[in-house]
C-alpha cells in the first residue's frame, strides 16, 4: 500500500503529463479546472494514467457524477438539492463538498475537485483494492 | 479525395502494436503548396497517418463495434522533416485499452533515424451519439484490405488476422 507522499507523487506526475503543468504548479489546493486548466477531455486522460500508475480501475462516474449533475430529480434552476447533495456525498466521499453545499450552482461543481481531492480518492479505491 | 495517410501495413500484430509505411511523394497535391519550391510533409498529415495506423489498432481490437475517434494529443515532437522520397515507417502501440477509449504511443522513422514520436488518446463514443457507427462496416474492411492488412497481420494467438465475423458474415 503507498505511502501518501507515494500517492501524491505519482498523481502529481499524471496531472504534469495529462496537462502540462510544471511540477511546483501541482499543490494539494490547486484546483484542476480552476489552477490547472484541466477540461473534461482532460479528465479521460487522467484516469487512464491514474489506473496505470496504480493499476486499479476506475469508472468514470466515480469522479465526475454527471448522472447526478444532469438529474432533474437532484438539480433544480442550476442548483443542487438537499437530496442531490446527499447522493454526491455518498458518491463521492473523498470531496470536500460543504463550500459547494453552501451555494450548490451546478456549473461551480466542476471546479471543486483539487489535487488533495484526488489523491484522497486515489487512496481510497487502493484501500478498497486490498 | 481519399483521406489515407498510411499506405500499407507492413506488421499488424492485433491488441499489441501496429507498422505502416507512408511514402512521401511530389505528386501528392499538398506539397507544392507546402511551401511552394520548398516541399516539407505539415506535421498535422505525419500526425493523421500515425493516428490511423494507431486507431485502427484500436478498431481491430474491439472488432470494429467501438466508435473510435481521437479525442486528444499529450504530446507530440518533431526531430526533422520529412520530404519527398522519404519512406516513414510509423509503429503504434497499443499503451493501454479500456471501455470508454485507449492510449497509444507512436513513432515515425525515416530509416533508422526518428522523425517523430506522438502519444494519442482516442475516445470510444458511447451509445448516447445517434450515430451507431462511424463509417459502414464495409468501409473499415475495404481500408484495412486495402492497407494490406489481413495479409501480414496476426491475431492475438498468433494465428493469421482475418476480418471480424459480423463484417464478413
Amino acid at each position: 500500500m503507498p505511502t501518501k507522499e507515494e500517492v501524491f507523487e505519482k498523481v502529481r506526475g499524471a496531472l504534469v503529463e495529462a496537462l502540462g503543468v510544471d511540477e511546483d504548479e501541482v499543490t494539494p489546493q490547486a484546483t484542476l479546472v480552476g489552477d490547472l486548466g484541466a477540461e473534461s477531455i482532460d479528465f479521460l486522460d487522467i484516469l487512464f494514467r491514474l489506473q496505470k500508475a496504480f493499476n486499479i480501475k476506475i469508472p468514470d462516474k466515480e469522479l465526475l457524477p454527471q448522472d447526478i449533475l444532469t438529474n432533474p430529480e437532484y438539480v433544480v434552476d442550476g442548483r443542487v438539492t438537499e437530496v442531490g447533495i446527499a447522493e454526491l456525498r455518498k458518491r463521492m466521499p473523498f470531496a470536500d463538498l460543504d463550500n459547494f453545499a453552501a451555494n450548490p450552482n451546478v456549473q461551480d461543481f466542476a471546479n471543486l475537485l483539487t489535487v488533495a481531492g484526488m489523491c484522497r480518492f486515489v487512496e481510497s479505491k487502493l484501500v478498497a483494492a486490498g | 479525395m481519399r483521406w489515407y495517410w498510411i499506405d500499407r501495413f507492413i506488421e499488424f500484430e492485433s491488441g499489441r502494436y501496429a507498422k505502416a509505411v507512408k511514402n512521401v511523394s511530389l505528386a501528392e497535391e499538398y506539397l507544392h503548396d507546402h511551401f511552394p519550391g520548398y516541399p516539407v510533409m505539415p506535421t498535422s498529415l505525419v500526425m493523421e497517418g500515425l493516428a490511423q495506423t494507431g486507431g485502427l489498432l484500436v478498431c481491430e481490437h474491439t472488432g470494429f463495434r467501438e466508435k473510435v475517434v481521437l479525442a486528444k494529443v499529450p504530446r507530440v515532437v518533431f526531430y526533422c522533416e520529412a520530404i519527398p522520397g522519404d519512406s516513414l515507417i510509423y509503429t503504434a502501440a497499443l499503451d493501454y485499452i479500456r471501455d470508454d477509449g485507449a492510449m497509444v504511443t507512436a513513432t515515425s522513422h525515416k530509416g533508422s533515424k526518428l522523425q517523430a514520436e506522438i502519444e494519442i488518446m482516442f475516445a470510444h463514443l458511447n451509445g448516447e451519439h445517434h450515430a451507431k457507427t462511424l463509417f459502414e462496416p464495409e468501409a473499415y474492411l475495404r481500408m484495412m484490405r486495402m492497407l494490406r492488412a489481413f495479409e501480414v497481420g496476426h491475431a492475438a494467438d498468433g494465428s493469421p488476422l482475418r476480418p471480424p465475423s459480423q463484417l464478413v458474415g
